[in-house]
């Protein structure tokens, strides 16, 4: 890596941390990347291992947030949540941006029937309620951890379509995009190598704050019973169970909610911090 | 306005139109075989054949949409295999509940929004506007669901004040409606604030920079009448789309909090619906919540129009 780049990452974050609230959410962020990464290594409990001498125990020195209904470890399984919260998350996030995109610069570059096409199923993503979508499709695809990321995804595709639509609308006239079509290049040389890269900020800006969004979806779903299948840990469906045991265990059903809370949060405040590093035209409110 | 309006009904018609394509198809893009999703799996080969000729299975798929669309618009919604009743008396009590609760949950969360987000914008910087915002901001990324059990607990199990469980219509007992409805209300709210009071935030501060307000003040207005009345009317006019928008919102709320306080609404029938692939009964809630989700979506936009000249006019 070369000075120049150096100094630019540098100044990049430093802009970005200047704000006290992103540092701190940038922290709640990392603290659960950490927590999932190592999560083996933080507790002496497996997290599916049943122990039916301690069941729905409050907190005690040995179990910090208490047992489960079938004498697992509440903090172990919150961990392994973390897990299956952030892989969830970011995948189906991934997979929703590739989608989106792509979408998005086909319809607006070609224009046409294509587009019309497009926009239309956009606008029946974005009117519908994504939970009900989401049960919907779970009927179709079942309930396995890869059908849950593209349920997830497909609920988010609309937010990069309309971003990529609108920059895409922006160049396609310019005259560096004309030069390169005289030229001779080929549509999709153009669309990969002259648009996409212009449009780098506002996707990392939306994948950032659309990875917060999609964990509280799945959480939903999770809770609803209608998300990853048990006895993976999932903070949605801890919330789920732990509900019934609120007078045995209250901790059991709160605690993953506050994590959620903090997670998401930290995801949001990062995008919006991150949006008003990258493009100050779109400068929000903190 | 009179072709902006027939736009946008255009466009909420296709919308529609192209979810009924998919609410149909969700029957044959399930796995197994349509007609024991239809009637459940418990039935004999006669029943399965007789449902097999009423449902026309060997005719085109296009005929059989087109069928079943004009079933759907005629009042005919088919039966539900697990309660044994018309889908079209199910959803008559429970589309009721979901909605007195929804409408009530976007009065409060629309005018708490707006206060809210007034009292930041013209306080900012100040203690006031950073305690708001943090809550707003966590507010809007709470689950309804965790949020019904959070309260469920503290107010119901340990404080006693507020019943756990049930809905009754104000129509058959005013008070222990109240008492039931609150805590969905919160649960179902506080997201909805935390929206409101965000986007009518970053509305007031970009309106008070703008020339216009610095001349109101010159003029020697008071600062109530330059907030209120010249401040306050523009910076309102993107919470309307929002409230649109919150319907949508308030539908995937309903879901959770109908289960976690035992709510017979729209919600708890859909996903009890689902989870025993009651297909008929989906299918009815899906189209019927769109519909709703639509044409509120619809009736916002018109009313944009309306207060909004600039749209008008494209």
């Amino acid at each position: 890596m070369d000075k120049e780049t150096k100094t630019k990452i540098h100044l990049f974050f430093r802009r970005l941390f200047k704000r006290k609230l992103v540092m701190l959410a940038a922290i709640l962020v990392l603290f659960f990347i950490l927590t999932a990464i190592f999560a083996p290594l933080l507790t002496p409990y497996e997290p599916n291992k049943q122990d039916l001498t301690a069941i729905l125990q409050k907190p005690s020195a040995s179990h910090w947030l208490g047992t489960d209904e079938a004498g697992r470890d509440v903090l172990t399984r919150i961990f392994y949540g973390a897990r299956t919260s952030l892989i969830i998350g970011v995948v189906s996030v991934l997979i929703s941006a590739v989608a989106g995109v792509t979408l998005g610069l086909v319809s607006a570059y070609y224009g046409g029937l294509l587009n019309t096409v497009i926009s239309r199923f956009i606008d029946v993503l974005m009117s519908l309620p994504s939970l009900m979508l989401a049960l919907a499709l779970g009927l179709v695809f079942g309930h396995s951890i890869g059908s849950l990321m593209i349920i997830l995804g497909i609920s988010t595709i609309p937010t990069y379509t309309r971003m990529m639509s609108a920059q895409v609308l922006s160049v396609k006239n310019q005259d560096y995009i004309t030069a390169e079509r005289v030229a001779g290049a080929r549509n999709s040389r153009i669309l990969i190598s002259h648009i996409l890269p212009n449009c780098f900020s506002p996707i990392l800006v939306l994948l950032t704050s659309n990875i917060g969004m999609t964990i509280l979806a799945e959480s939903s779903l999770s809770f609803l019973g209608m998300g990853i299948n048990p006895p993976t840990a999932s903070w949605g469906a801890m919330v789920s169970a732990g509900c019934s045991k609120l007078l045995l265990n209250p901790v059991y059903g709160i605690a993953p909610g506050i994590c959620v809370c903090l997670l998401v949060y930290g995801f949001n405040v990062l995008g919006d911090g991150l949006r008003d590093v990258l493009d100050p035209r779109l400068r929000g409110s903190l | 306005m009179g072709r902006y309006i027939a736009k946008r009904f255009g466009q909420a018609a296709i919308v529609l139109l192209l979810v009924s394509l998919f609410t149909y198809l969700l029957l044959y893009m399930m796995p197994g075989d349509p007609v024991y999703a239809m009637l459940g799996g418990d039935i004999t080969r006669e029943q399965y054949d007789i449902a097999y000729a009423k449902m026309h299975l060997g005719d085109p798929l296009l005929l059989r949409y087109v069928r079943w669309l004009f079933d759907f618009v005629t009042g005919e919604w088919g039966n539900s295999f697990k309660y044994s009743e018309p889908v079209r008396q199910i959803i008559a009590v429970r589309l009721p509940v979901t909605m007195y609760l929804g409408v009530w949950s976007i009065i409060i969360s629309t005018l708490a929004g707006i206060l809210f987000g007034v009292i930041c914008g013209t306080k900012r910087g100040k203690a006031a506007d950073s305690v708001i915002i943090t809550c707003a901001n966590f507010g809007a990324v709470m689950p309804a669901f965790w949020l019904a059990v959070l309260g469920m607990y503290i107010f119901s199990l340990k404080l006693g004040w507020l019943p756990t469980h049930g809905f009754t219509m104000p129509s058959e007992d005013l008070g222990l409606s109240i008492q039931q409805s609150i805590l969905p209300l919160i649960a179902l709210s506080v997201g909805g604030i935390g929206g409101t009071t965000r986007q009518m935030r970053s509305g007031m501060l970009d309106v008070v920079r703008q020339d216009y307000i610095r001349t109101a003040r010159s003029k020697g207005l008071k600062e109530s009448q330059v907030i209120w009345r010249h401040a306050f009317r523009n910076a309102v006019l993107p919470v309307v789309t929002l409230t649109g928008m919150s319907f949508r919102n308030v539908v995937a709320g309903a879901v959770s909090i109908e289960q976690v306080f035992g709510i017979a609404g729209m919600g708890s029938l859909l996903i009890n619906s689902i989870l025993s692939k009651d297909i008929a009964v989906v299918q009815s809630c899906i189209m019927i919540i769109s519909i709703v989700v639509v044409m509120s979506n619809l009736l916002v936009d018109i009313l944009y129009g309306i207060l909004d000249a600039r749209i008008r006019v494209e």
